[in-house]
């Protein structure tokens, strides 16, 4: 197998992890944030080099150089591919980002350390293909989010349930798939179980619950990071898509359609923040799913262009709350806040993120969301109209909440609350992605078909005697 | 490049220069000052107009009637292609040469009403958001095209509405405005990924055959047809505010008077009538679609008329007098009268943006003569009063003081039951994660904003 040219994986997750030593040593928590910082960066420009340096290979896969942990763990364990190559610097950005805008304020209570030793085992999480190794690396990143949680002294329970069935499932169903050899197909039982631990993980209603008590108790930061990311749809692509038969996908695509339209008709009723953005936040990341059980190769591009889209603009989103939240005190969607007299930047910046999210025409989401629909709509007409009403919610609900943010009153304070340094790079870092995605996306769906036209030959591989049962695709009657 | 692709780039990127001049130095926090924008407008729509108008010129000399001018893809992989194209014909011609001289009128005008107004800045940078979208929109070559215009006029009309946003009232009717417009967007959307499945074609030459407009044939069956045109049907009713969405157009004149004349009375208003000459050869392939049409019109035209009447305020007289004139030139699309509808766009759009110009001033005009004369200037008697017994007359009252009662319909009827579904769920949900986590799960309820110190943030 090709090598990279230095070990950017191996060193994009000891980075962190030996920055996570570093800051849990230090008292002062501004120190703390910077040398964070300092650690974020290098490892986002390790994974940023793992991902260039994979795409002047021109090969599928690629391992790193040097490679110290194959020997022990298996080929499969640290690899870089089409698929992962672009979220794991997506990853490695979200966390700098989030700790670049932690304000003052929040700095003593968001642990630096632990949001390190979180990036390290999502980068790992996102570099690996085994199997069990991908088990184990999903059931330990749900420990950091419970151990702040109990820090806190918040309730755990609900958390600690729904992770604890999600790893359980997980298990049972692997063991299961592996106890039944590598054969074409597998039972209903033992893929049933891996479908109902990704849906916990993605959080497909009823199993969304765990996500709003995580975003009502845990800090902003975490929650957001523990979320964004979006695991649960990288183990349906690894786990499940490969060896899952069209009922398995069309399952967890209905319930994940119908998540779409319910978490968005939540988010329109939501009277706090937090919890609007997380209905916000559930709707999307089921669209995503949708897109993925598709199955077919514009839906999987479309899917895999939401996926990055969705990553960065509600993370940012997600980060303009959070600042928001800094100044303000949890907020209230039930009445009006008129904050843009203060932070008209941010205001801006939500109002952009919000509607990238939702696919609005310059950003990059618009594509993405294009594309899904047209997928969609090649293999179920009714699954396309319910993503365009879904998408049509998020909207509203995204004005809305700037309208109750920003506007309808005047917000009077004594002090200035206008952006901070770390806030307004993080914006305009985010921003800059975001539009130029969308001014000029063909480099990033190209990349995206690829990784789609990869998760497809490896289910045919795997499932060679089924084919889709719509094969017929607009493709095939274009010129 | 020849000579129409190189006019052709100046018109679509005039209104994109003017975007990126406004926009970019105030997303890093240095917005430019008003001399600055009032140029920068002024050089942006003289360059856009100047350039549509030789295209027609040239058109009109060599006798071209369709110039089709191929950007090229902006995505393309296998089995997928995103292509920008845009069409200069008899419908996108005018409409664009209307939109920069409406534009250009606006610009000039607001540049001395909103000087010194604290939203000087943000004002333009929506009239920039919308000016690139009525270009999109008047050229699209391709539905996407069309659909990504259709969506920046939604939203700088949306916050247009809701411009003095420290008021409660305007934001609640920018958002008013912004759901019908979300509706009317998701029901282009679906036509156009809808005609995707059933065509293969997103260009309106594949879509709706070579010859130029108004000449095209569409390729649907009358069944299809039907179907897609509803829909887009209801999208030109969403953003033309016909019925049942007309509620949202006195609404919108919340916004500052230069907004209300170009967006709701001159231009904005008109694009749902647009969308429909475009797809005209659709409509003709279904007489039911075009009976639903003319229908449409004619209901809003006769309820716009009587509203007109009885509105307390000059500005909503006005937008449903605009409203009336629409409705009439939606019937004449549907009646298949395309050039007059096209005609009557123009004349309505130019008048109304007098009118809405105007009216501050005729306000102060009516004051003086009434002043003059010692009493309340009277309106002229109308026969209806001698016709119609006064028990109907008040209904007829009733029904136009309310409106139609549609907003009233589609909150008691649509949006509440909507939302309560969803109310109900999440109280379920509460119930359920109370339930699990053995007591109360939602802190949200009773935080209070935290006492953190903010001065730390300075």
């Amino acid at each position: 197998m090709m090598q990279l040219h230095l070990p950017w994986l191996e060193l994009s997750i000891l980075i962190p992890l030996a920055g996570a030593l570093w800051v849990s040593r230090l008292r002062d928590a501004a120190v703390a944030r910077k040398a964070a910082l300092v650690f974020g960066i290098l490892a986002l420009v390790c994974t940023t080099s793992a991902w260039q340096d994979f795409y002047t290979l021109h090969v599928d896969q690629a391992h790193d150089r040097w490679d110290l942990i194959s020997p022990y763990l298996g080929p499969e364990f640290l690899v870089i591919d089409a698929l992962n190559a672009p979220l794991l610097p997506m990853a490695a950005l979200l966390y700098l980002l989030t700790m670049t805008a932690t304000a003052p304020t929040k700095i003593r209570r968001f642990s630096f350390s632990a949001a390190l030793i979180s990036e390290a085992i999502l980068l790992s999480t996102l570099s690996c293909r085994d199997g069990w190794g991908l088990i184990v690396l999903l059931a330990v990143g749900t420990l950091p989010p419970l151990w702040e949680l109990r820090a806190r002294k918040k309730p755990t329970r609900v958390f600690a349930i729904h992770m604890a069935l999600f790893v359980g499932l997980l298990a049972a169903g692997w063991s299961m798939v592996e106890w039944e050899g590598a054969g074409p197909t597998h039972s209903m039982f033992a893929v049933g179980l891996l479908v109902a631990a990704v849906l916990v993980r993605s959080g497909i209603a009823p199993l969304h619950c765990w996500m709003t008590d995580l975003f009502e108790h845990a800090t902003f930061g975490t929650a957001l990071l523990f979320v964004t990311p979006m695991v649960g749809a990288y183990a349906a692509v690894r786990l499940v898509l490969p060896i899952a038969p069209h009922w398995a996908l069309h399952g967890i695509g209905f319930l994940s359609l119908a998540t779409t339209v319910y978490a968005a008709g939540m988010a329109l009723v939501q009277r706090e923040a937090r919890r609007f953005f997380c209905y916000l936040f559930l709707s999307h990341s089921a669209l995503v799913l949708v897109g993925l059980e598709i199955a077919t190769p514009i839906g999987l591009t479309g899917a895999l262009c939401v996926w990055l889209s969705v990553g960065l603009a509600l993370t940012g989103f997600g980060l303009s709350l959070r600042s928001l939240e800094a100044r303000t005190g949890r907020l209230s969607l039930a009445d009006y806040h008129g904050l843009y007299v203060h932070m008209p930047t941010l205001g801006s910046f939500f109002l952009l993120t919000g509607l990238a999210s939702v696919g609005f025409p310059g950003t990059f989401g618009f594509v993405g969301t294009e594309l899904l629909v047209e997928g969609a709509v090649e293999a179920f007409p009714l699954v396309g109209m319910a993503v365009v009403f879904a998408t049509a919610l998020n909207g509203v609900a995204v004005v809305r909440a700037y309208f109750m943010m920003f506007g309808g009153k005047q917000h009077v304070t004594t002090v200035k609350l206008r952006c901070l340094l770390g806030e307004r790079w993080a914006i305009m870092g985010l921003a800059l992605l975001i539009l130029g995605g969308g001014l000029y996306p063909q480099p990033g769906v190209f990349s995206r078909q690829q990784a789609a036209l990869e998760i497809m030959e490896t289910r045919q591989a795997l499932l060679p005697q089924k084919s889709h049962p719509h094969p017929t695709t607009i493709a095939e009657r274009l010129p | 490049m020849d000579y129409y692709q190189l006019l052709g780039i100046i018109v679509v990127l005039a209104p994109a220069v003017l975007l990126v001049g406004i926009g970019l130095p105030a997303m890093f926090d240095r917005p430019l000052s008003e001399t600055q924008i009032g140029r920068l407008t002024q050089v942006c729509v003289v360059g856009g107009l100047l350039a549509a108008t030789a295209i027609l010129a040239a058109m009109l000399v060599w006798g071209d009637r369709h110039v089709v001018i191929e950007v090229g893809n902006w995505v393309v992989i296998p089995h997928y292609h995103f292509t920008v194209k845009f069409v200069f014909d008899r419908l996108s011609v005018p409409f664009v040469m209307l939109s920069f001289l409406l534009c250009g009128t606006i610009g000039a005008f607001a540049n001395v009403y909103m000087h010194r107004e604290m939203g000087y800045s943000r004002f333009f940078l929506y009239f920039a958001v919308f000016l690139q979208g009525m270009i999109l929109t008047s050229l699209a070559g391709t539905i996407e095209t069309l659909f990504a215009g259709w969506e920046l006029v939604g939203l700088s009309s949306a916050f247009l509405v809701a411009f003095f946003q420290e008021r409660p009232g305007p934001v609640r009717n920018g958002q008013r405005v912004w759901v019908v417009y979300r509706v009317a967007d998701a029901a282009l959307l679906t036509a156009a990924v809808a005609l995707h499945h059933m065509t293969g074609q997103g260009d309106f030459d594949g879509l709706m055959g070579a010859e130029s407009w108004p000449f095209g044939v569409a390729h649907l069956t009358s069944g299809q047809a039907l179907f897609v045109g509803s829909l887009l049907l209801v999208a030109a009713a969403g953003k033309s505010a016909l019925i049942p969405f007309s509620g949202w157009l006195p609404r919108a004149m919340e916004g500052p008077t230069p907004s209300s004349a170009i967006f709701y009375g001159a231009l904005s208003v008109h694009l749902g009538a647009f969308l429909l000459l475009r797809v005209s050869p659709i409509l003709e392939l279904s007489p039911l679609l075009c009976a639903m049409v003319v229908v449409l019109g004619l209901a809003t035209a006769v309820l716009a008329a009587i509203a007109s009447r009885v509105q307390a305020d000059i500005k909503s007289a006005l937008s449903f007098a605009c409203l009336t004139q629409i409705g009439i030139i939606v019937m004449e699309i549907g009646l298949g009268l395309r050039y007059i509808a096209l005609m009557h766009i123009i004349g309505h759009a130019c008048l109304r943006t007098l009118q809405f110009l105007r009216a501050p001033t005729l306000l102060r005009d009516y004051s003086v003569m009434e002043n003059a004369i010692g009493e309340h200037l009277q309106p002229p008697k109308s026969i209806w009063e001698r016709l119609l017994p006064t028990n109907l007359r008040t209904r007829i009252y009733q029904l136009g003081l309310e409106r139609g009662y549609l907003d009233s319909c589609l909150m008691d009827y649509v949006v509440g039951p909507f939302l309560s579904v969803f109310r109900w769920c999440d109280a379920m949900e509460r119930k359920w994660t109370d339930f699990l986590s053995g007591g109360e799960s939602r802190e949200s309820d009773h935080v209070r904003p935290h006492q953190e110190s903010v001065e730390e943030l300075i």
